[in-house]
């Protein structure tokens, strides 16, 4: 069959399934609409927390960034990771004996505080829509590589879709449409990573692959030998060096790991399960599914890297295979002949290099590179879509119920009926979904950029005041807001510097003690910790009923405050 | 609060300290720190600290999470916290 036909089957197929699994599970209650009754089985909750998770990024640039930083990648791989252990340990179990339906209720109940419910609102909704626009931008694109579509009609297709199970179904559609998509979007990731391992090395567990032998038709040797040998040759660091001070990796990594365990679409689908063993156990169960595709994205950055190096690598420019003009024709392929030699200069030097790669090429043309089956790239733009939709949809649900519960029922419009409180929801994820789709039409130049932002964010506002709120009982709302309000500020002021007044001396000679922009966030939630914890020694206790419900929420399987 | 979940809560906190210590030296010295020295010892294709760099501490990670769960699902069975999730559906105010 036709490619164009395969992948249109394919899509079509896949958005079939969204759909039926919304109309059977429409949201009737607000607590079905905000944490899908809380009835969530663990298993389902895993996948579903893995399909959020994971978004357009990790599906489509992960494998290709790692590929272009080599070892440096790593901080991508753990910090998007390791921040799991903290959510399973810290965090899930102890908010899901609260009991209640957001990140802000928490915020705002335990420090008896709606100033500090707004602050909590503003974060949760500024990161949202910071991650949101991202997702809706992947969509279309994937929509005008494989589908051959406008890529303004692509991003209108994927709106519609998500607004229709959202607000249909709220977090009970959304959950059950995530699993699918997991299942969608790893089927997708796997299959090439598979085929290229068994091409390349002979061995069909592609993590195992890249530390194994290439084959005799490869030229044999350890993969990653040939790997770092072909870098210096071309002037490049070796690919299992590093290029960044460890001090900075250090920092990333701290932040993105602290970041992803404070922020609000991931906190909030441990509100979905039935107890608190159900939370630390689907808390397990979405890393592991996790982690599937992470050890996996290492492993095809190498095997890509090595493929592209040896296909353009001083070859003729006539004779490069048909997928090499295709993703010509995109712009995400240039190559410009400057010393007129008709061979492709591949080098690390800007002066002499003749050819630029985007970094999505990797996963997205790998099974054309591989030369693998038509049906396999199908499944990529499938797959692609899964991650993205997914992704977006949990997040909306966070905008959404940041306004109708957090914003208006608990705070400005205390009266509104449960079916008053379920309209708002579904106008606000509405609103939510055209903004999206706004920037995703127009996207911000500055996307890449503020990822930085909503980590940094994260693990300098939430991160901290929840954990202290959990395991302090002498924290107080002076604390706390303090605290928050130290982080935020030190955190946006340095990102806000280097990324849009300064970005000319964004290096590491001008960072503070040469940690950059995207590693901050780490500082800042340690001056969170720090100004909250002194500030709250000199300041009041917290009133007896906020002492007891964080003595309760400490044991599991009591009936909270309410 | 009682003797009782005192000590819970402080049994709790040493399930959590011992773990996260690890966590800690997975992530921060095997992975960053100390990579280079690690590397010196080859597994295969990887070099020790690149491996635990872009696999190994997935996995341990993954491992903890499920470590945990052991621990707490006896700690709770000794305090006699065993949830009656059915029961406490049913029970919950929404």
């Amino acid at each position: 069959m036709e490619l164009q036909t395969l992948t249109y089957l394919t899509v079509g197929i896949t958005f079939a399934i969204y759909i039926g699994i919304a109309i059977w599970s429409r949201a009737s209650s607000t607590s079905e609409f905000y944490i899908a009754g809380g009835h969530v089985p663990p298993l389902a909750n895993g996948l579903a927390t893995a399909a959020d998770w994971m978004s357009a990024a990790s599906f489509i640039s992960m494998a290709g960034i790692v590929s272009y930083m080599g070892r440096d990648g790593s901080v991508y791989l753990m910090g998007w990771t390791g921040g799991y252990v903290l959510l399973a340990l810290l965090i899930a179990p102890y908010l899901r004996d609260f009991g209640k339906f957001t990140v802000p209720d928490f915020i705002g109940d335990r420090y008896y505080s709606q100033f500090a419910r707004m602050v909590a609102v503003f974060c949760a909704i500024f990161v949202s829509f910071t991650y949101v626009a991202g997702q809706m931008r992947g969509v279309g694109v994937v929509f005008s590589r494989f589908l051959e579509v406008d890529i303004n009609l692509g991003v209108i297709i994927g709106m519609g879709i998500v607004f229709f199970y959202a607000v249909l179904g709220g977090m009970k559609g959304i959950t059950y449409t995530q699993v699918a998509q997991y299942c969608v979007l790893i089927f997708a990731y796997m299959v090439p990573a598979v085929f290229i391992s068994i091409l390349m090395t002979g061995n069909i567990i592609p993590q195992l692959g890249f530390g194994s032998e290439l084959t005799e038709a490869n030229g044999g040797g350890y993969l990653l030998d040939r790997l770092d040998g072909l870098h210096e040759e071309l002037g490049f660091t070796a690919y299992t060096d590093s290029v960044r001070s460890s001090l900075d990796v250090l920092f990333i990594t701290g932040a993105l790991i602290m970041g992803t365990a404070g922020l609000p679409h991931v906190i909030i689908r441990f509100f979905t399960v039935p107890s608190v063993r159900a939370a630390r156990k689907s808390a397990g169960y979405a890393l592991l599914f996790i982690a599937i595709l992470y050890t996996t994205a290492p492993a095809i950055a190498a095997f890509a890297r090595t493929n592209l190096i040896n296909t353009v690598s001083n070859a003729e420019y006539s004779e490069m295979p048909g997928w090499f003009s295709t993703w010509e024709n995109t712009g995400l392929i240039s190559f410009e002949d400057k010393n007129n030699d008709g061979r492709i200069q591949y080098l690390a030097d800007p002066e002499v290099n003749e050819l630029t790669v985007d970094r999505d090429i990797i996963v997205l043309a790998n099974p054309e590179i591989a030369q693998l089956p038509n049906w396999v790239i199908a499944l990529v733009a499938a797959g692609g879509l899964a991650a993205a939709l997914s992704t977006a949809a949990g997040l909306l649900l966070v905008i959404s119920t940041a306004i109708s519960h957090d914003l208006l029922k608990r705070n400005l419009m205390p009266d509104i009926s449960e079916k008053q409180e379920l309209l708002f929801a579904r106008i606000a994820i509405f609103f939510a979904v055209c903004v999206a789709g706004y920037f995703g039409i127009n996207p911000p130049g500055f996307v890449a950029q503020v990822v930085a932002f909503a980590f940094g964010l994260a693990a300098s506002s939430f991160f901290p005041a929840i954990v202290l709120g959990i395991f302090s009982t002498r924290m107080n709302r002076e604390g706390a807001v303090s605290g928050m309000i130290a982080g935020i500020l030190f955190t946006a002021c340095y990102i806000i510097y280097f990324k849009f007044i300064n970005p000319a001396i964004d290096n590491a000679d001008n960072w503070w003690l040469g940690i950059s922009p995207e590693g901050i966030g780490t500082v800042g939630m340690l001056l969170n910790f720090a100004v909250a914890l002194l500030v709250c020694r000199f300041t009041a206790e917290p009133p007896a009923n906020v002492k007891a419900m964080v003595l309760d929420i400490r044991v599991p399987g009591r009936p909270g405050q309410d | 609060m009682s003797n009782n979940d005192n000590h819970y809560w402080k049994e709790n906190i040493r399930i959590l300290s011992i773990l996260l210590g690890i966590w800690f030296v997975v992530s921060f010295l095997m992975s960053v720190i100390f990579v280079d020295q690690l590397d010196v010892i080859r597994i295969g294709g990887f070099g020790f600290g690149f491996w635990m760099a872009q696999q190994g501490s997935i996995y341990i990670y993954v491992i903890l999470i499920f470590v945990y769960l052991k621990l707490m699902d006896r700690l709770d069975k000794k305090y006699h916290h065993e949830e009656k999730d059915i029961l406490e559906e049913e029970n919950r105010i929404d």
